[in-house]
Formats: structure tokens, C-alpha cells, sequence
């Protein structure tokens, strides 16, 4: 529990802390097998399988794969970004971070949401106006298609891997855990799945199995919290009170922590939650099933209204579980450690407070949502590489639909079965930074090139190539030269990390944005010229949505 | 979409009040979130233990700010919406109606 909470406030920013506690967690005995747990999840993929041979129905055109026909609600498509966003990690990373700091872990809870706002003011209206399937359509909208793809799908790519390493991990040792099924056939069960869902049903089954995940996730922490205000009377005050005096450090789990004691490493890891969030490949691909700009701002809205309530219950089941679960010797082996490792405090909350059931519901929850993220994660591999490299950069364009969309499937089973070999291939190592190079790389190299192609004339090919690249790699360097990996990970002695700090974004997002402006304005060659008068039309298409698909009505 | 079109709909009145007001909108919103939230995380750098000084019973200025943070963005979000439902959306229309009508 210590090593674990440590490594995660030295080295990887973001609370996959629940993605890194997987990789300690596996406990020696064999778990009991968990019926309820298997039934119920068994039930979900029934339904989702069912609704995957619908959609596979429905999914002829590369606008049905890639963004279900553009015809999702705001309702639905806000519901689904939540879907897609609230990861195991949150969930069970965020309660187990409470659990076991307290204070530290609401953090999270905050910072994952504050990115929501921004993309609502600043993006997600020229996103829907000047996009097709993937973000690089918007990136590239004036710019030379072939560099700006290359480098835009090389920068989904690499997010979309860390992310999917980190969740197929998380998933086999969970799984292993809360199932009790063996860590391989549990990484094997989520890739077959994931590939079903998408090579058949595309963005379509996608969609719904995000919605029903998260449908299912809001239910259950609801539920959670609800049992554990009744306890309490519905007295959060009681609760706090009563966690303070459980908990060993006492009144210490109020303070925000050692973690972030840094000054430089607190903005550092507030600018890679808020700016990471923008710049999410699998996120910002769902902003093209809707059908137009105003449905693009009513999912926005939905969805943070989803996140930030699902957030606020995280408050609620962290001091729960300290309650009812630290102080419980059923949830301790011999020794007192935390059984099944640290990520399971809320699992052992929902046993707490509701008995056997409430407990495989929860597991069946937990491993639900790390099946859609995991799906919403391919497809948005699948797209960077069948629609940017292969239709865009190697066909340049010339390429029909149904080429594209068999290539987009060929790409989805290869996916699966390299995430199925990394997952068992990184089985024991600790892939908490993962998670956080993700968000550090989204927020570094796909945030800046994405919001200054949508808002600045001047932004050139040249400015955008070299400013994106910048960003990528010192965002990949200097995680891997923090603390967290270079000696937690690869195991270099105490001190000898040259990066100090928790988060690179404070200076890989700034680089990547004056590399950009130096770049671009330098630029004078004749088609950094065109690409800056091209600008106006851009502009006016991104503010009327004139000329973007099935946002004007004839 | 083009080059005359391009002018009409630049000089369109309508396009322009849509553009300063959204994007003030826009601006000022965020501007409002970053001061609020690197507030916050300027409070968690600089002065750790105001975060956990308690008010009402046992529940601290941090539970409180990191609930209204949550709120905030979350009514934030409701604003933009409402106004670019209603107004942005009507000379959206406007605009829309008049390009076309003019070809």
C-alpha cells in the first residue's frame, strides 16, 4: 500500500494509481470464484453482444463506423463520453487513493473534471464544424494533409497504446481477483470482446456499450453511496468525523499530502489533468456522432454533469471504505495488508455495506468498464490508422469506403492481439506511469497543434509538425527521466532521476506551443502563405458550421 | 464555400456580433475556470494546510472548495449552453439563411 501510494505521487501523475496497485495487487492464494460477479457480467455481455449484431446491421458506410452515422443524441453522446472517460481506474484508482491519503485522492476527483469546461468554450463547436472522424481531419483542414496526419496519428497512437496497456493490466489482474479467472484468459476474454464490439459493430456498438457501462457505474456508485450515507443518517459530517478517527494518520488525510508538496509538481499535474482531457483522441472522436454543433454543446454539458456527479460519490465512497472497510479484519490477511491488494477498497466497501451481491455487482461493474474503455480506445487506434495513415497518407485519399473500413477492421484485430500480448507481457510490471504518460502526451503534443489549428491564423504545417513532435517526445522523456520510472520502474538508485517532478506537462505544453508560434512564424514559405490565407474560410465554417456534414438543413 | 460567399457571410453583421460575443463568451469563461482551479491548486502548493483547516463539524475548506470547484464547471457549462442554444444558435440561423438566400 505504501510503495504503491508512493510511487504514484513520484512518478506517474494521475490516480492509475489503480492501473499501478493492479500490478501489486496479485494475491498469492486463489481467489474464490465469484458467481453473482459472473452471472451479472455475463448478463452484460449477452446484451452487448445482442446489440453489437445490431449495429453490425446498421454499419455500412465509413460515417456508421467511424461516428454511428452521425446521429447520436447530445443526451446519448454525453452519456457515452462519460462512458468513455470514467475509467476502473477512477473508480477504484481514485477510492483506493482516499483510502489510503485521503485528501490526496479528491485531487483527482477535481481535476479530471476541470478540463470538461474548457472544451466547451474554446472546442467543441469548430471540432464538430471542421471534423469528420478523427481529430486530425481538423488539424489538417488547412494544413498539408500528409505531415500533419503522420504526426497527429503518431500522437493518438502512442496515447491510445499507454492507455490500453495500462487498462488490459488492470484488467487481467483485476479480473483474476474479482473472478477469480487466471490473469491471462481474463486479458484474452477482454481483447476478444473489445475486437467483436468494434470490427462488427463499430462506433455504433461502441456507443451503446459506453452508455449502458456508464449507466451501470452511476447506478452502482450511487447505490454504494447512498448505503453508506444511511449508516451515518445522510450525515457527511458524521462520516468525515468518524473516517478521522479510523483512519491511522487521523487528522493528516485531511492535507493535500506529500505528493504534491512541490509547488512546480502540483500546477505540473493540474495542467496535465485539465489539458490532457482536451486532447484525448478516443474523447474527442465522439464529438463526431453527433449531428451538429448545438448536440456537440448539449453532450459536452451531459457529459460533465455525468463526470462531476460520478466525481462528487468518489468523496463519498473513499471516507466510506476508510470507515467500513480499514478497520474491518475480513478485508485484511494475517499480516493486516488490504485483501486483493490495494485497488479493492471500494470492492470491499460494496461487500460492507450490501452483503455478496452488492459485491459481484460492483466486480461485474468494474470489469464492464474497463471493456468499453478499452473499446473506445481501439476504435480511436483503428481510425489514426486506417482513415489518417492508410486513406490519407498512403492512398492519399484515393480509397473507397468499403477498403477503408476493412482496413479499419484488419487494423481493430491486430490491435487487439498485440494488446493481448503486451498485456500479458507487462503482467508484472508496475504501468502505473502509463496511464499519466498518456494524459501528459494528450495534453503536450495533441492539445496544442488541435486548439491553435482551430484558433490561429498563423499556425503553420511546418509550425504544427515540429511543435506536435516537441511536445510528444519531451513529454515521453521527461516521464520517463521522473522519479516514478526511472527509479521505481527500472529501478535506478534513489536521487539519480534528472527529472525531479511529478507531471512533465508544465514545460512539454508550453515548449509545444512556442515551438509552434516560433516555427509558424518563420515559416515563409509560399504554403505557409496559402495555409494562413485559408484561415478565413476555416474560420467562418468553424463559428456558421456552413459546409460541414449534416449541420445545414437543405 | 466560395470566395464571394466568403466576403458576404465576413461582413455580415450578424457574423461578426456572433463571433465577438461567443468568443468573449468563450474567453471569459475559461478564464474564470483557470482562475478558479490554479487558485485551488495554488492553495494545495502554497498553503497545504489551510486545505484541511475545518469549518462546519469536520468537514474542511478543501472538501467544501473541491465540491464547488465540481459544481462551478458544471454550471459553467449550463451558462454556455443556454446562451448558444438561444442566442448563438438564432444568428447562426440568420446567417445561414442569408448566404444561402443571396446566392
Amino acid at each position: 500500500m505504501n510503495r504503491f501510494a508512493k510511487s504514484s505521487l513520484l512518478g506517474a501523475p494521475l490516480a492509475f494509481a489503480a492501473d499501478a496497485a493492479y500490478a501489486q495487487a496479485a494475491a498469492p492464494a486463489a481467489p474464490a470464484t465469484d458467481w453473482n460477479a459472473i452471472l451479472i457480467f455475463a448478463a452484460f455481455v449477452i446484451l452487448t453482444l445482442g446489440i453489437t449484431y445490431w449495429a453490425a446491421q446498421r454499419t455500412r458506410t465509413t460515417k456508421d463506423f467511424y461516428a454511428a452515422g452521425g446521429g447520436v443524441s447530445g443526451l446519448q453522446n454525453g452519456l457515452a463520453i462519460a462512458g468513455d472517460y470514467m475509467s476502473a481506474a477512477s473508480f477504484l484508482g481514485i477510492s483506493a487513493l482516499v483510502f489510503s491519503s485521503g485528501y490526496y485522492g479528491l485531487i483527482y476527483s477535481i481535476g479530471f473534471l476541470v478540463g470538461w469546461p474548457i472544451i466547451m468554450f474554446l472546442m467543441a463547436e469548430p471540432l464538430k464544424n471542421l471534423g469528420r472522424f478523427t481529430f486530425a481531419d481538423v488539424v489538417s483542414y488547412r494544413l498539408q494533409a500528409t505531415p500533419i496526419r503522420a504526426m497527429a496519428a503518431t500522437g493518438t497512437l502512442v496515447t491510445v497504446a499507454f492507455y490500453l496497456i495500462a487498462q488490459m493490466v488492470g484488467a487481467g489482474q483485476l479480473i483474476e481477483l474479482l473472478f477469480g479467472l487466471p490473469y491471462a484468459s481474463a486479458v484474452i476474454i477482454v481483447g476478444v470482446l473489445m475486437v467483436i464490439y468494434v470490427t462488427f459493430g463499430g462506433m455504433i456498438a461502441t456507443t451503446w456499450v459506453q452508455i449502458i457501462k456508464a449507466g451501470l457505474l452511476l447506478f452502482g456508485a450511487t447505490l454504494m453511496s447512498l448505503l453508506v450515507l444511511i449508516r451515518f443518517g445522510f450525515d457527511f459530517n458524521g462520516l468525515i468525523a468518524k473516517a478521522i478517527e479510523i483512519h491511522p494518520k487521523h487528522d493528516a488525510i485531511l492535507l493535500p499530502g506529500a505528493a504534491v508538496a512541490n509547488p512546480i509538481s502540483a500546477i505540473s499535474l493540474g495542467m496535465a489533468l485539465m489539458f490532457g482531457t482536451a486532447g484525448l483522441p478516443h474523447i474527442l472522436m465522439r464529438f463526431f456522432t453527433v449531428s451538429n454543433a448545438k448536440e456537440a454543446r448539449k453532450s459536452v454539458f451531459w457529459a460533465t454533469t455525468f463526470i462531476g456527479y460520478f466525481y462528487i460519490l468518489t468523496f463519498i465512497i473513499g471516507f466510506g471504505a476508510i470507515v467500513f472497510v480499514s478497520a474491518d479484519p475480513a478485508y485484511h490477511d494475517a499480516k493486516g495488508a488490504l485483501l486483493g491488494g490495494g485497488n479493492m477498497p471500494a470492492i470491499h466497501l460494496a461487500h460492507a455495506v450490501g452483503g455478496d451481491l452488492m459485491k459481484g455487482f460492483i466486480a461485474a461493474v468494474a470489469f464492464a468498464t474497463i471493456l468499453a474503455v478499452v473499446s473506445g480506445l481501439t476504435l480511436s487506434g483503428a481510425s489514426a490508422v486506417s482513415h489518417d495513415l492508410y486513406a490519407s497518407v498512403f492512398r492519399h485519399g484515393h480509397v473507397d469506403e468499403a477498403a477503408e473500413i476493412r482496413a479499419s477492421r484488419i487494423t481493430t484485430v491486430v490491435l487487439g492481439i498485440v494488446a493481448i500480448i503486451l498485456g500479458v507481457l507487462f503482467e508484472k510490471v508496475n504501468v502505473a506511469f502509463m496511464v499519466g504518460l498518456a494524459f501528459a502526451v494528450a495534453a503536450s503534443a495533441n492539445f496544442p497543434v488541435l486548439l491553435l489549428s482551430m484558433l490561429w491564423r498563423g499556425l503553420t504545417t511546418r509550425g504544427a509538425f515540429v511543435g506536435g513532435f516537441v511536445g510528444l517526445i519531451l513529454a515521453v522523456v521527461l516521464t520517463v527521466a521522473s522519479p516514478g520510472i526511472w527509479e521505481a520502474v527500472f529501478g535506478f538508485p534513489k536521487g539519480t532521476a534528472w527529472f525531479p517532478y511529478t507531471s512533465p506537462a508544465i514545460f512539454s505544453m508550453p515548449a509545444a506551443f512556442i515551438v509552434c508560434w516560433l516555427v509558424s512564424t518563420l515559416d515563409k514559405s509560399r504554403s505557409a502563405a496559402a495555409e494562413k490565407m485559408a484561415f478565413e474560410a476555416q474560420f467562418v465554417r468553424s463559428q456558421t458550421g456552413i459546409g460541414a456534414e449534416g449541420a445545414v438543413a437543405h | 464555400m466560395d470566395e464571394a460567399m466568403l466576403k458576404r457571410i465576413e461582413s455580415d453583421p450578424n457574423f461578426i456580433k456572433l463571433v465577438q460575443e461567443r468568443s468573449s463568451l468563450g474567453w471569459t469563461l475559461s478564464i474564470i475556470m483557470l482562475i478558479i482551479y490554479y487558485g485551488f491548486i495554488a492553495l494545495v502548493a502554497f498553503a497545504p494546510s489551510l486545505i484541511a483547516v475545518k469549518i462546519a463539524g469536520s468537514i474542511t475548506i478543501g472538501i467544501v472548495l473541491g465540491a464547488a470547484i465540481i459544481l462551478i464547471s458544471i454550471a459553467l457549462t449550463g451558462v454556455y449552453v443556454m446562451r448558444a442554444n438561444t442566442d448563438y444558435d438564432e444568428l447562426t440561423a440568420a446567417i445561414v439563411a442569408k448566404a444561402k438566400g443571396a446566392k
